[in-house]
């Protein structure tokens, strides 16, 4: 199961990378996916080892609450629809960073969303390579060495290997049908597991809820007890904690950089927002069935079974309904899942810092050679690669995914969401406010979650009560982005190309078209 | 992109068409972001301080959270939804100011 995916997106990889022809090639495919291909995709991106894995295993240990996380992934989208998706399509060529270098000064602002960019692609990935390692080395048991430290680092370079093949080579357009394959084989995987668990109630709806609303586990101190797993709190015992981190979902979003890349790869902006519609249908569609999947593990399996190995909750359940055969195919979902996640994420990378950093803070704008900015994004996403292998493996299996990954949205929440707002919709806006926004947002959230309950500190030397600063770190993104404009004094040039970023961001003149083959 | 002249952006953006157009998207965008925040937020408030509340079988044995959390999804299809009618009639206007500035 695992080798036919494997060998399947190799083989895409060798056709794209023989199409691969010049930076719009690589970088944006082109321009030339259509719009339930990029919906696909985009949804494909999204949908991590972190959702299908990761709120699966909270919904089957903590119920209601971690359906929340479904809710707020979802909802999001419709800042990425309103806010963000169509002036990036129409006022940017490769990445985020072009919106922002529009009218301001364009080397220290590049170099600094570059930095950003590089931050939360980093944390991200190396949130999934961790998750990687210990569904492998879960999935591979029986193998004696796979079991030690060994096995872990193992499959972490495993995966590390896999995805620096396919974007080395193939380039975007590879790494997009890498992921629509990979939503497909997540949703019809999701949904037959859904109408498994449904099967085992007689198909009746009525039952399932039922079911849900009285579970046996057992408590803490040892008793045993039968919960209502639709009643909220059992995850988060702090309200603020859920607003905090509903705020960080649904702002940052919109900021992460690899979704905003995809918008690229499309040829305009209507295809690009009705790919997000597309993306939100499909996403929509798989965070309802997580209530089938991860209520049922709960029902099922039950939570005391579940809590020790939350993340493979879902696959369990697959092993439980439908036998090994099925319980291979959700391990291969999974792990084609991060596969798939992962070199979305080194693709958005290296971009930034081959188109951004090394074209445009290094050579002023100007490829020295054609050719070489291609060159060099192969060369940035090796080294990434390496470097999140080399992290993955230090940090090692015990790290904390969901804190990983709450520091990549917080991160673009914070930081670069303010900037790309201000960018296009304030005309006083200058490249003091982008950088104090882009910074500020970046080293507060940063800061706050390293003194936070799961930052360095620990619990009980924590200053900030909370686990995701977002309540705290965008309000201060947003403000620092403010003062830095107020101090920074007017900025004639970023005033005058005001009126042309608005044209073009509002009426879509000038956007780059896509390529002719 | 091909211009033969690069098009005078400012005199495009002094045009009243494309300042009724900003006007028309502020109009439709600002109020509908400010409403699904709100509603998501209402919805992280009551889970949050108000469980009890929501803990009340509405449906059968689904409760009121659950059932909130899922009308959550369907006020984003809708929203997503009335974003394409919309976004469609100001690609026209878009469309027209253009060809009227010889574009």
């Amino acid at each position: 199961m695992f080798l036919l995916f494997v060998v399947a997106t190799l083989a895409i990889t060798f056709v794209s990378a023989r199409k691969n022809t010049g930076s719009s090639a690589y970088f944006a495919a082109g321009r030339s996916i259509t719009a339930w291909q990029n919906g696909l995709a985009v949804a494909g991106d999204y949908m991590s080892a972190a959702s299908f894995l990761g709120i699966a295993g909270m919904i089957a240990c903590f119920g209601f609450d971690g359906f929340m996380y479904s809710v707020g992934f979802l909802v999001a989208y419709l800042t990425v629809l309103y806010v963000v998706a169509e002036p990036l399509r129409n006022s940017g060529k490769y990445t985020m960073a072009d919106v922002l270098a529009y009218r301001l000064k364009p080397r220290p602002v590049r170099a600094m969303a570059s930095l950003n960019t590089l931050c939360v692609s980093l944390f991200y990935m190396i949130a999934q390579m961790v998750g990687a390692g210990v569904l492998i080395q879960k999935l591979m048991h029986d193998i004696p060495f796979m079991q030690e430290t060994m096995g872990y680092n193992l499959s972490v370079c495993g995966v590390g290997v896999m995805m620096i093949i396919y974007v080395v080579f193939g380039g975007m357009l590879a790494t997009t049908w890498v992921q629509i394959i990979k939503a497909i084989l997540l949703i019809s995987g999701s949904l037959f597991l859904s109408i498994l668990v449904l099967r085992k109630f007689d198909y009746s709806f009525v039952q399932f809820f039922d079911a849900i609303t009285q579970i046996k586990m057992t408590a803490a101190d040892g008793q045993q007890v039968v919960k209502n797993f639709l009643d909220p709190g059992m995850k988060f015992k702090n309200p603020w904690e859920s607003v905090s981190l509903g705020a960080a979902l649904l702002f940052g979003t919109a900021g992460l950089p690899h979704i905003l890349i995809r918008f690229y790869t499309v040829p305009d902006a209507k295809t690009a927002r009705s790919s997000v519609v597309w993306a939100m249908w499909i996403i929509g569609g798989f965070y309802i069935m997580t209530t089938f999947f991860g209520f049922g593990a709960a029902a099922l399996i039950g939570p005391d079974v579940t809590n020790p190995n939350p993340n493979m909750s879902a696959p369990m359940l697959a092993q439980l309904l439908g036998g090994e055969f099925f319980f291979a195919f959700i391990c291969a979902v999974a792990f084609a899942t991060i596969l798939a996640v992962v070199a979305g994420l080194t693709i958005s990378a290296s971009t930034s810092f081959a188109h951004d950093f090394y074209s445009n803070v290094i050579h002023h704008g100007k490829e020295p050679r054609p050719g070489m900015e291609v060159k060099v994004a192969r060369i940035t996403a090796f080294s990434i690669g390496a470097l999140s292998i080399v992290l993955a493996i230090l940090l090692g299996p015990k790290v904390n995914v969901a804190f990983l990954v709450g520091l990549a949205f917080a991160v673009a929440a914070s930081a670069n969401l303010p900037a790309i707002i201000f960018s296009v919709f304030w005309k006083r806006f200058n490249t003091t406010g982008a950088l104090f926004g882009l910074g500020g947002g970046l080293v507060s959230s940063l800061g706050l979650i390293l003194v936070s309950p799961v930052g360095m500190f620990g619990k009980e030397g924590a200053w900030f009560p909370l686990e995701n600063p977002g309540i705290v770190s965008i309000p201060l993104g947003f403000l620092f982005a403010i003062i830095g404009t107020m101090l920074g004094g007017r900025e004639a040039n970023a005033e005058a190309k005001f009126d042309e970023l608005s044209v073009r961001s509002h009426t879509g003149l000038g956007a780059e078209k896509a390529s002719s083959h | 992109m091909n211009p033969t002249r690069e098009p005078n952006w400012s005199s495009i953006a002094a045009m009243p068409e494309f300042q009724a157009l900003l006007r028309a998207k502020r109009r439709f965008v600002i109020p509908c972001c400010v409403f699904f925040t709100l509603y998501y937020l209402a919805f992280l408030i009551l889970v949050g301080w108000h469980a009890g509340l929501l803990s009340k079988p509405v449906l059968g044995k689904v409760n009121g959270a659950y059932l909130f959390a899922l009308s959550q999804f369907f006020m984003t299809w809708i929203m997503a939804y009335i974003y394409m009618y919309k976004a469609n009639q100001f690609d026209k206007a878009a469309a027209d100011l253009l060809r009227k500035a010889g574009l």
